[in-house]
Formats: structure tokens, sequence, C-alpha cells
């Protein structure tokens, strides 16, 4: 009899769901990021979603940016340097402490509101701008949409979002990345580890999922990924 | 005699909490002057152990810590520290639930409360702080865990002693006027 965590590990992952939009069912026990085989080294590569949220935000100084690929002296130098406010925190990590490795503790809503309370407690129309980096797209429906809504709550009117989607419709799971910033318009990747995607993300689920925001803006990299701009 | 008088000399057993000896410097750094030195007396380096409190890391502290000198926390603090000219490090066993004011402070254990220091925030690896930061310059090592913002505050320049100089009285009126103008804070303010 394995004991709990060995069962979880090598209990097989659930069917994903081909049609767009529709969740996938994922068996319990495999939203913990996997190691890769190998430590990748970090990769260097240009944004032109990064390129376009500092142009949306140049000239301008003091504002509040959110950045949650965690804390990294690269980020920190970068946006402080720029005469901004920066708020940042390792949203990955605290998915993990928040819902543990299941990823139907997702739709429990009394966790969605705890970590809401610990990771987005912000008096609304606070950031002018957030980096969310890969991090949503790990995100159940039901957090998903609560994330966004509270997003919503505490950007300021005409500030600006930028968050990274997988375009391959049919990948079950993707590599998650620490993100920093090299300059403005050139990001330094290193490896996570894989986690299950959530949903299926193509334009149209994305303009549904911030249909409430202005606009949404597309980028689709050679890296089958799709950057995303949104305007508050 | 002697064998008594011998035995007085030695050495009493350093305490427990006692901070780490400082560092030897390499031989190569004991090399005969060759120039002329300045005659001032030598000044220890911050992190010299002699002018460091120490809170050990088996002791807990309520309440408000207010300091002159360097301040080493290895144990639990709840409350407020406060050392507004000199350094505060939290140690690897230090648990602080307070609001640090500082000249410098390092972090390598756990905080949970704002920071604010006038020169330097360090956190190092396998640090954790949650809470919002106010300082000049901060160095943050991979590894460490942070959550809550960064305000990089420019330290304003001291006002230096001006030379004294016979200034007719209009002049000396539109000198202090130009003094109080705020300076050094530019690009951070909205």
């Amino acid at each position: 009899m394995l004991p709990e965590k060995l069962r979880s590990i090598f209990r097989p992952a659930g069917e994903p769901v081909s049609s767009a939009g529709t969740p996938r069912v994922i068996a319990p026990g495999s939203l913990a990021p996997r190691k890769s085989s190998r430590s990748a080294a970090p990769v260097s590569r240009q944004s032109r979603g990064l390129e376009q949220f500092f142009f949306n935000i140049r000239d301008v100084v003091g504002l509040s940016i959110l950045d949650l690929s965690g804390a990294t002296q690269e980020n920190i130098d970068f946006l402080t340097n720029l005469g901004h406010k920066l708020y940042s925190q390792d949203i990955m990590r605290s998915m993990d402490d928040a819902f543990g490795s299941d990823l139907a503790e997702q739709t429990n809503v009394s966790r969605i509101d705890y970590f809401l309370r610990t990771n987005f407690d912000y008096q609304a129309d606070t950031l002018d701008g957030a980096l969310l980096w890969d991090s949503l797209q790990f995100m159940g429906p039901a957090l998903l949409n609560a994330t966004v809504e509270r997003l919503y709550e505490v950007m300021r009117p005409k500030s600006y979002l930028l968050a990274f989607f997988t375009a391959n419709e049919r990948a079950t799971e993707v590599m998650s990345h620490s993100f920093r910033i090299g300059d403005n318009k050139t990001i330094v990747l290193t490896e996570r580890g894989s986690r299950p995607t959530a949903q299926v993300f193509n334009n149209r689920n994305l303009e549904k999922l911030f249909g409430k925001f202005e606009s949404v803006k597309f980028f689709l990299t050679r890296e089958s990924l799709r950057e995303v701009i949104v305007r508050r | 005699m002697s064998m008594w008088s011998k035995k007085e000399e030695t050495p009493a057993p350093r305490p427990a909490s006692a901070p780490p000896a400082p560092v030897i410097p390499a031989a190569a750094e004991f090399k005969k002057e060759t120039v002329p030195v300045s005659t001032t007396p030598y000044r220890t380096p911050d992190s010299d152990p002699r002018n460091t409190a120490t809170i050990g890391k088996s002791v807990k502290v309520i309440g408000q810590i207010f300091t002159k000198e360097d301040l080493y926390v290895d144990g639990d603090v709840e409350g407020t520290i406060e050392s507004q000219e000199n350094k505060v490090t939290v140690g690897p066993n230090g648990r602080v639930q307070a609001s640090i004011r500082a000249r410098e402070v390092v972090i390598l254990g756990q905080v949970q409360g704002n920071v604010e220091a006038s020169d330097k925030v360090d956190i190092r690896k396998d640090a954790k702080l949650v809470g919002d930061i106010t300082t000049s310059r901060i160095s943050i090592e991979d590894g460490a865990l942070f959550k809550g913002s960064i305000d990089i505050k420019k330290a304003e320049p001291k006002p230096t002693a001006a030379p004294v100089v016979s200034t007719p009285p209009a002049a000396s009126a539109s000198a202090a006027g130009a003094s109080a103008v705020p300076v050094g804070a530019a690009g951070i303010k909205r």
C-alpha cells in the first residue's frame, strides 16, 4: 500500500476536454509543480507584451506596479529605477499554500476568499499596472474568475496588466516560470517545473475572461505563447 | 606561585549567546604601511560585536525596543524595533513580528511587519519578509521570500555646514529661502 503522497503522484491524470473554454477534469493531487528531468538554464527572450506594457506607462513615475513573479533583484531594480513603487509576491507559492496540491480545492469558496484576502488585499484603484506573467493559466475557473474580478477592483481605470497564456490548446500541462526583467522588452525565464493547465485559453475565452476591462490586445509568440495586454 | 597565577589567567568560557568572533583578516592585509597614516583613532566596523546588542535565540521580547547601538535579533520579538542611526540584523533563528526602523536592516530569518531603513535593506537567502519596505537601497538574494511593497526613497543629502561668509541681509534671506526647498526626492512622487 503506497502512502497518500506517493499514490497521488502515480494517479493517472484526468482526460482533457478538447472543447475550448471548458474546464479540464484533472485528478486531485496533480496540481503541484513537477520538476523537469534536467535543470534548465535561464532563457532570455524578447517580449512584445512587456514592451507594450512599458510603452503604455512611459514618461510617468510614481506608479504602483504589482509583480506576481516573486521578488527578484532584477525586477526590483528595473521598476524602482523607473521611479515606481513595487508590490511584489510569489503568487504560485501562495497558490500552493492556499490550495495545496489538489485542484479541486480551487473551487472551495472559503479558500478562494482567503487567497484573495491574503494576496490581493489592496484598496480599490490602488494599482497602476500588474505583471501577472503566466500565473492565471494555472488557476481553475472559479479561482480565475474571482481573481480577475478582484484585479478589476484594485486596478485604476486606464491601467494595464500583462499576462501570458499558452497557445497550445492541447497541452494538459505546461512549464511554469519565474520571470526577470532584462530591459523594457526582454525577459529572462527560469523554469519552475511543469503544472497542469486548468483551462484552455484562446482569444475568445480571454476576451470573455476580461470582459469588464476596456480592451484586450494579443501578441502570439514563436514559443506558442499568447502575451496579453489588458487595459482596465 | 607561578602555577597559581597561571591558573588565574585562564580566559573565562564564552557565553553561548555571544556573537561570533570577528573574522581575522588575511595575513596579506597586515602589510607594513609605507605611507603616512592618519592619527585619528581607528573606527571599528559596523558589525563589531562589542557594539552590538544581542537578543539570543532563546529570548522572547514583547514590547518596544529602542537602541543606540547595532542590534542582532536571533530570538522572538513582538512589537517595534527602533535604531535610527544603526543596523538591525535579524538572524537565521530570528522571528520578528514588529515594525523595524533603522539605518540598515539585514534579514536572514523571518519578519512580519513594515521595514523602514534610511540607508539599506538586505534580504538574504532563505529569509522571509511579509510587510512593506521603505528604503534608499535594497538587496534581495534568490531564495528569499518577500511579500509586500517596496518604496525607494532617495536619501536627502545632509545639510553641510556652510562656510561662514559675511553677506548682506538681503542675500542671506534669499539663501535661507532656497535651503527650505526640499531636494533629493525627485522622480518618486507622482
